[in-house]
């Protein structure tokens, strides 16, 4: 187990760093000069110089990512140069809106498609095999803004029911929170939940195809218990591990989901950004979002062999 | 990192074991075809695709209007005789629009996938068929790139260059890269250790000889139905950078900007919201369905 | 006469593919006495093991069919029961020992977990009842520490062990017909002998029937009582094991007997191994005829023509019945003479 999670970790520390620094080297794309450019709006050359002196414009490039990156594990992501904060301050406020978005989006996501997927593998070739696909593709296939949009449309403008936007603490109030949350949260698990669909589908049909659910059969245990005692435990695996390569997915809605419904997250922060010329923003959403999927793969990994018992007493 | 990609949904195929180059024979290309139109819903996917094509090639001599031409008495109008899909909020022609729209959405999609094959291609070639500290650099740039999810790095990368359409086929194509250098990858790997590319070795071929003339072929069928999923998800992409501001610039018509301006007047106008992204959602359909009818008539695998 | 525990009549099945259907078990009829052991031997895609599997409702359907006959457990029609009922006799009156104890015990659940299982189904047990009955059954097939090895899991027992654990569940509810599917196929000879005296042993013991599902006929020459020959889904021969050795009516049996070693150090010890030339016929279409007659030196016309049926064979034995329109014994003196 132990010398699993070495490997585990000695994988994803090179992943990180070369990430950081294709990351890094996105300052690079920028047209014209760099420091000009992360001044954004402002024009004054004495601040010019001073965002020059600060960033280490003159040095080569591979100096200033040394600095750059000794900065991040030090936890200084450099400034907003629109907001006046430090940046890592500014993703310590808006991270946690954007986990609570993105948990209880996957909830939904697991509550839709691990049963769908489940019931398609075990109907597989009949009708609700073939309406479960169907609903999976709609998934896949529906934009989630435009999703976003027409529940707008239907719950907040026709019926009234739920709020467009906002965003309110669960510690403020959990019933507003949650209101809040509906919408998004259904938005944003919507095609994660296509994905999950059939990844469950095909993890259980390679499961139920297997022998030892044949002795289970031929020991007169019942199809339901079958299917949940014998063959979904064992399809949970492929499950996890798929389950938390969607994570990135489950970010990049997020961007777009907070976008549309003026959550006040991660996305949020970053499209704004954007929009400001923010640079050491962006950049710094960045780098913790790919730090958090990778730490999030790692912690796939290992959950995966804790519900190994081969891996579990290795 | 574990297998898979961020990128919509990407069940690739395994190397087709011991067959032949699928598309060289006569034979089996036609019993493809003959696999693939017995699936309904590939074929549909199909004939949306090329209609959609041929609108957004088509789209002067279809659309009933200028899509950038503004007329004040149609400000929000609702659906009518005149303009069925209804006017925008300075009154251009919501139909005109999507028509021309599909040359935004189509476009992006094909040249955003042309871009990352065409890098992700070569690249995944060398990594699986030269291996070594070539594969590990590959493998490991590779890993980076997809550590950082999709649509982020995307939007990340059209920050950067600027907001354009152009930019953002680049973004989308550079963030899909890492998908076909992994699939090629693992396909190149798979192939390379078939009986077929042992003997053209040991008849003194040259190892690029061997890549192109017997390896290439074998994968270039996982490479087709990765590409039409990788393009529905780019089109959802495309779609998506546009809708934040980081895709076509207005007033050029394109359907995730029209749905941005729509979210303003959702309960004035819904119309401006309903009628791009049904076509989105549409076009994306399309392709997955063609991709998964393409994927399940060339995997012998799948019966049933 | 008595009535019989197993009655199979006319049993067919069928598996739908993209290129048409397998015909993979074509008319198998034969009777099982109460604490016989009949061993069926045959070839990959024989139909041995998935007629049994077909008439207990554990073939995957679709694409599996079964298209006729009927199966009489103590005088049931199997194959009219709903499912519902057929779970009771699953692991209940009738056990199963599956091939691989690899791949056929759960790697997820302790061996207690998967041995408890019919016990609290069948037998009613509660839980600790069953766990301690689960010993008991470790105990009865000799594996040491029972106690301390119920919350194991399959991985950290050897394939011997797994096979037990395996014959353990197939016990468990003392069934009256135990299937043992290519229990031993998996295993290192030795091992295989340790099993296949195990089995005898608790037969001994416990007085049940046995089927025992082989290719090797090696193995059931030690075991059955009965040994009954399959080929493309059909009966070929079948008859009390010592005159099947001795007297075989059928030129598939033969081969298979020839291409055993022959361990007694006789002269014809020394012969070559036989191989039986050709492959199996495609399962899709079938001969009309004999389904081994184009891999048959003594084929007849008659035999590529028409289905022999499976009747007693001539001075031999009674109930040793063959499937052949050539009569074997006249053609091997005859060869013998040239």
């Amino acid at each position: 187990m132990l010398r699993f999670l070495a490997r585990r970790l000695a994988l994803a520390v090179p992943t990180l760093i070369l990430a950081s620094m294709i990351i890094f080297a996105l300052q690079q794309l920028l047209p014209g000069d760099v420091a000009t450019a992360l001044t954004g709006e402002e024009r004054d050359p004495q601040v010019i110089a001073f965002i020059r002196e600060k960033y280490h414009l003159d040095e080569p490039l591979p100096v200033r990512y040394g600095y750059w990156a000794g900065g991040v594990l030090r936890g200084d992501l450099g400034d907003s140069i629109r907001l006046q904060k430090p940046v890592s301050e500014l993703i310590v406020e808006k991270l946690p809106v954007t986990l609570e978005l993105a948990c209880l989006a996957m909830l939904v996501a697991l509550a839709i498609g691990v049963p769908m997927g489940v019931l398609s593998a075990v109907k597989r070739g009949q009708t609700a095999d073939t309406v479960a696909n169907g609903i999976a593709l709609w998934g896949l296939s529906v934009p989630n803004f435009w999703l976003g949009i027409l529940l707008i449309l239907l719950f907040s403008v026709e019926l009234g029911w739920l709020p467009a936007s906002g965003y309110v603490s669960p510690f403020e109030s959990l019933s507003e929170n949650l209101a809040a949350m509906v919408m998004p949260a259904f938005v944003l698990g919507n095609a994660i939940a296509a994905v999950m669909m059939r990844h469950t589908r095909a993890a259980m049909l390679g499961v139920l195809g297997s022998d030892y659910v044949r002795t289970a059969r031929a020991k007169g245990v019942s199809p339901l218990r079958v299917t949940l005692r014998h063959a979904l435990p064992n399809a949970a695996i492929p499950i996890i591990t798929l389950g938390a390569l969607e994570f990135g997915q489950l970010l990049s809605g997020a961007v777009l989901t907070e976008q549309v419904f003026s959550v006040p997250g991660f996305g949020k922060l970053m499209v704004d950004a954007v929009f400001n010329r923010d640079f050491a923003t962006v950049q710094g959403v960045v780098i913790c979002t790919a730090a958090t999927y990778i730490a999030l793969n790692l912690a796939a990994d290992l959950l995966s062999a804790a519900v190994n018992p081969k891996l579990r007493r290795a | 990192m574990s297998t898979g990609t961020p990128i919509a949904e990407t069940t690739a195929l395994a190397a087709p074991a011991g067959s032949p180059a699928l598309l060289q024979e006569p034979g089996t290309l036609s019993a493809f075809w003959r696999r693939l139109r017995a699936r309904p819903s590939a074929v549909a996917g199909l004939v949306i695709v090329g209609l959609l094509i041929l609108m957004a090639v088509f789209a002067p001599w279809i659309a009933p209007y200028d899509p950038t031409a503004t007329d004040w008495g149609n400000v929000r109008g609702a659906p009518s005789l005149a303009h069925p899909f209804g006017g925008d909020e300075v009154g251009r022609d919501v139909l005109a629009r999507i028509i021309y729209g599909a040359r935004a959405s189509l476009g992006a999609g094909l040249v955003s996938v042309a871009l990352a094959v065409s890098l992700g291609l070569p690249l995944g070639l060398l990594a699986g068929y030269a291996g070594g500290w070539i594969d590990g650099a590959i493998s490991r740039l590779t890993d980076a790139l997809l550590a950082i999810p999709f649509l982020i790095l995307a939007i990340a990368l059209a920050a950067f260059l600027g907001p354009s359409l152009v930019n953002a086929m680049i973004a989308i194509g550079l963030s899909a890269t890492s998908t076909f250098i992994r699939l090629t990858r693992a396909q190149v790997r798979a192939v390379a250790a078939e009986e077929f590319v042992e003997a053209a070795r040991a008849l003194g071929n040259p190892p690029w000889r061997i890549a192109i003339r017997h390896i290439l072929p074998n994968i270039v069928p996982a490479i087709l139905v990765q590409a039409t999923l990788t393009i529905a998800a780019a089109i959802i992409a495309e779609a998506s950078l546009s809708f934040l501001g980081l895709g076509q610039q207005p007033p050029e018509p394109s359907w995730g900007a029209m749905l941005n301006t729509a979210k303003n007047f959702m309960d004035q106008a819904p119309w401006m919201a309903i009628w791009p992204g049904l076509s989105i959602f549409l076009a994306v359909l399309a392709f997955n369905l063609f991709g998964d009818g393409l994927r399940d008539a060339l995997d012998p695998r799948q019966r049933t | 006469m008595t009535k019989p525990l197993l009655d199979v009549r006319d049993l067919a099945v069928a598996f739908d593919t993209d290129g048409g259907a397998v015909h993979a078990v074509n008319g198998v009829s034969y009777t099982l006495r109460e604490g016989e052991t009949l061993g069926i031997v045959g070839e990959s895609g024989s139909g041995k093991s998935v007629h049994v599997l077909a008439m207990l409702g554990l073939i995957p359907r679709p694409p599996g069919r079964i298209t006729g006959g009927q199966v009489l457990f103590e005088g049931r029609d199997l194959l009219a029961l709903k499912e519902r009922e057929l779970q009771k006799i699953r692991g209940g009156a009738i056990g199963f020992v599956f091939q691989d104890p690899m791949s056929s015990l759960n790697p997820g659940m302790t061996v207690a977990a998967q041995i408890v299982e019919p016990l609290r189904i069948h037998l009613g047990l509660d839980a600790r009842g069953a766990r301690a009955r689960a010993k008991d059954l470790l105990d009865l097939v000799r594996i040491p520490n029972a106690a301390a090895r119920l919350d194991q899991y399959p991985h950290e027992f050897s394939g011997g062990q797994r096979q037990r654990v395996m014959i353990a569940i197939g016990l468990s509810c003392r069934p009256k017909l135990l299937i043992a599917d290519e229990a031993t196929t998996a295993l290192d000879v030795t091992v295989q002998a340790e099993i296949v005296a195990l089995v005898q042993e608790l037969k001994r013991e416990l007085g049940m029937a046995i089927i025992w599902i082989t290719h090797d006929l090696g193995v059931v020459a030690g075991i059955s009582d009965t040994v009954q020959v399959m080929y493309a889904g059909r009966i070929l021969e079948r008859g009390p094991v010592d005159d099947i050795f001795a007297d075989p009516r059928n030129a598939y049996t033969l081969g298979l007997l020839r291409s055993l070693p022959d361990l007694s150090g006789s002269r014809a010890g020394r012969r070559r191994l036989h191989q039986i030339e050709g492959a199996p016929p495609d399962m899709r279409h079938l001969p009309p005829g004999d389904p081994f007659a184009p891999r048959n030196a003594f084929a007849t016309p008659r035999c590529r023509a028409e289905m022999p049926p499976l009747s007693q064979a001539h001075g031999a034995a009674p109930g040793h019945l063959v499937a052949a329109w050539y009569d074997l014994p006249k053609l091997l003196a005859a060869e013998a003479v040239r």
